[in-house]
């Protein structure tokens, strides 16, 4: 008996889950294959081109951080001399906050109209406007080139927004959200004397929040990352954008000269950042908005 | 201070369903209605059209001797309390209460000094910064009232109000909206359907039916003289007890020769008596059967067979029951006569 008890306490050693090893396993192989090109992408700003040009991506980390950021973002490139980093990024940026602005507003204001207001036809144009999810700027895009073409609009910022700017996923998205608003808030801003717009501005705006960051976050990454549209419309390289730009750069390689790693490395991780910027602020606040608030 | 007119108002949905039949009534200044009925019946149809959330098919509504059908709901003077409160939940109690006073251009030292003088008459005042969400239930209906009161308006609509509260909060809830009410002096209506908040509260009850008004009076004629069976079913817990009886010989009669009351006239009639206007005597003249004796603290209720047909008596605590057979005798005065027929009062 003693002896049977012995053995069963002096059993327990720590066994190896192997399933447990294996799951760990995938998830780090997995985890190293997304960080290791961005890694590559860090180290390769530290240091020369010509050290990069002989050895290849180091383990160590090299001490020309500040001259390549100063160069990616202050040094022209191209003919004109116009586009540096900072004009990229102040295009990119203003490529992406319009975008999402204006696909936020314009959506929200389609969803308004098409939930609050007796329009004929209400459903019709809701999935007319649906229906267009079926056919994205790549279909489209001669016709679209031509209009703003014809409007004047190449090389302007409105060219690179306005016609992007419409968007059935928006107004999905604030029409679903809008139909679940209480009637009971509409009829009492009503009785509390408030029209529309201060409905709209007052109450529902407000309600949608979360909505509204959420929709942000898609849309600015969404915006950031167009390529196909900027490079049609813009011609003049002082309106070029970051994701662009960075190409514009990386044609270098196939020339002779030693190419410029550590600026087009640079300048793509200035072109990751705000996006991932943007999606972290509006994270928190979106979930924050998730618990707090309730209809 | 207003008074309400209905004329011959009729609702018909867009699908043609006809809510509300053409319905007539007055409403005298400061007085307070109660419109009851069961679910479906109208009443919120009633209430949304003359808060003129809900247009007018016929007829014509006045507030004060003005025709208001076409006027916005915002220019009626009128302030109204949902049923599941519809607070601004981004809003502080504070700008839930103002709000109708910011967007009818009131200076904003004006809003703060109304505001604080709502919070206070509805105890309010720790709670102003919070958000309905941090509220208990009891407290987002008084911010309800309080988005109410602090407008001052003519006329206070109120839709099922206390239904989300649990049955202690609703009596409390019950007696202070009443008292604010008397204490403000506005002219409200009251929707509702329960029995006991319409007894309660009104000055006069209005009983709906399927679109239609069954009774106009106060709780007490509409308890004691109900107009139809409906009326005598619905108010009152337990309701009115109706049987079948007949008219003979200047009495009452039920099953063969029981003689229950005297009455004039004959044939076949519904009698109605309320539970509580019977007694237990061992020597009283009609034999009745109880079968189930329910227990509640300060009353009992007998349910049994009052020749053959279900009755029920309500009697106080210190009247001994058991199941079995006994014998009552009806109060004198107590029977209501309806015509077997169209269910309506004789
Ligand atoms: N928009 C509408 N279209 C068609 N019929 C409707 C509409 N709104 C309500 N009804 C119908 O009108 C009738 C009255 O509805 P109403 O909301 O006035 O009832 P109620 O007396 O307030 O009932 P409850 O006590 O359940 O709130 C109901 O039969 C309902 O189905
Ligand atoms: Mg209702």
């Amino acid at each position: 008996m003693t002896n049977l008890s012995n053995t069963t306490i002096a059993a327990p050693t720590r066994r190896i889950r192997w399933s447990r090893l294996l799951d760990h396993a995938v998830l780090i192989a997995g985890s190293l294959f997304l960080l290791i090109p961005l890694l590559i992408v860090l180290q390769t700003t530290t240091t020369t081109d010509v050290e990069t040009m002989k050895n290849g991506p180091q383990l160590v980390i090299g001490s020309q951080f500040d001259d390549n950021l100063k160069d990616a973002m202050v040094k022209a490139s191209g003919f004109s001399g116009e586009n540096t980093g900072m004009s990229m990024l102040i295009n990119s940026m203003i490529l992406g906050l319009g975008f999402a602005l204006g696909k936020i507003i314009i959506g929200m204001m389609a969803a308004y109209a098409l939930v609050y207001f007796r329009l004929r036809f209400a459903t019709l144009a809701f999935w007319l406007i649906f229906t267009t999810l079926l056919l994205p700027l790549e279909v489209r895009i001669l016709p679209s080139y031509e209009i703003a073409q014809k409007l004047g609009l190449l090389n302007t910022y409105t060219g690179l927004i306005v016609p992007l700017i419409a968007s059935a996923t928006a107004t999905f998205f604030f029409r679903q959200f809008f139909r679940s608003v209480p009637e009971e808030l509409v009829e009492a801003a009503r009785i509390d004397g408030a029209g529309p717009v201060k409905f709209f501005i007052d109450i529902l705006a407000p309600l949608s929040q979360t909505m509204i960051a959420a929709m942000f976050i898609i849309m600015f990454v969404y915006g950031w990352n167009q390529y196909l549209w900027p490079t049609m419309i813009t011609t003049d390289e002082d309106m070029y954008t970051l994701v662009r730009g960075i190409k514009q750069i990386t044609q270098d390689l196939e020339g002779t000269n030693i190419p410029e790693y550590g600026r087009a490395n640079m300048l793509a991780l200035i072109a990751i950042l705000p996006p991932v910027a943007v999606v972290i602020f509006f994270q928190s606040w979106f979930v924050k908005g998730l618990t707090e608030s309730d209809k | 201070m207003a008074q309400v007119s209905l004329n011959n108002i009729r609702k018909i949905y867009a699908n043609g369903y006809e809510a509300v039949t053409p319905t007539s009534f007055d409403i005298a200044d400061g007085e307070f209605v109660v419109l009851v009925g069961p679910s479906g019946c109208g009443k919120s149809t009633l209430l949304r059209m003359v808060a003129g959330l809900e247009d007018i098919t016929e007829g014509v509504l006045s507030i004060n001797d003005r025709q208001v059908n076409h006027v916005d709901p915002a220019d009626r003077d009128i302030a109204m309390v949902f049923q599941n409160y519809a607070l601004y939940p981004h809003m502080t109690v504070r700008k839930n209460i103002g709000y109708g006073l910011k967007n009818r251009k009131i200076p904003a030292d004006m809003i703060e000094s109304k505001v604080q003088e709502a919070a206070k008459m509805l105890n309010l005042t720790d709670y102003l910064d919070r958000k309905p969400s941090q509220l208990s239930g009891g407290q987002r209906q008084r911010v309800a009232m309080g988005r109410a009161v602090v407008r001052d308006p003519a006329l206070f609509l109120f839709d099922e109000p206390l239904s989300n509260l649990d049955a202690k909060l609703r009596h409390q809830m019950r007696i202070e909206i009443k008292a604010l009410q008397r204490r403000l002096g506005v002219t409200s209506i009251y929707v509702t359907h329960d029995q006991v908040e319409a007894m309660t509260m009104a000055d006069r009850i209005i009983v709906l039916n399927e679109g239609r008004i069954e009774q106009i009076g106060t709780p007490a004629e509409i308890y004691h003289a109900p107009a139809s069976t409906f009326v005598a079913s619905f108010m009152g817990a337990p309701p009115m007890n109706l049987i079948d009886a007949r008219l003979a010989d200047g009495q009452i009669m039920i099953n063969g020769n029981t003689a229950l009351a005297p009455a004039q006239g004959t044939g076949a009639i519904t009698l109605g008596i309320r539970p509580e206007d019977v007694e237990i005597h061992d020597d009283a003249p009609i034999h009745f059967h109880v079968d189930i004796v329910e227990e509640l603290g300060a009353h009992r209720l007998l349910h049994g067979q009052l020749a053959d047909q279900d009755f029920t008596i309500h009697v106080g605590k210190d009247v001994a029951a058991t199941p079995g057979a006994t014998r009552i005798a009806i109060k004198p005065d107590c029977c209501c006569l309806f015509d077997p027929e169209t269910g309506k009062a004789l």
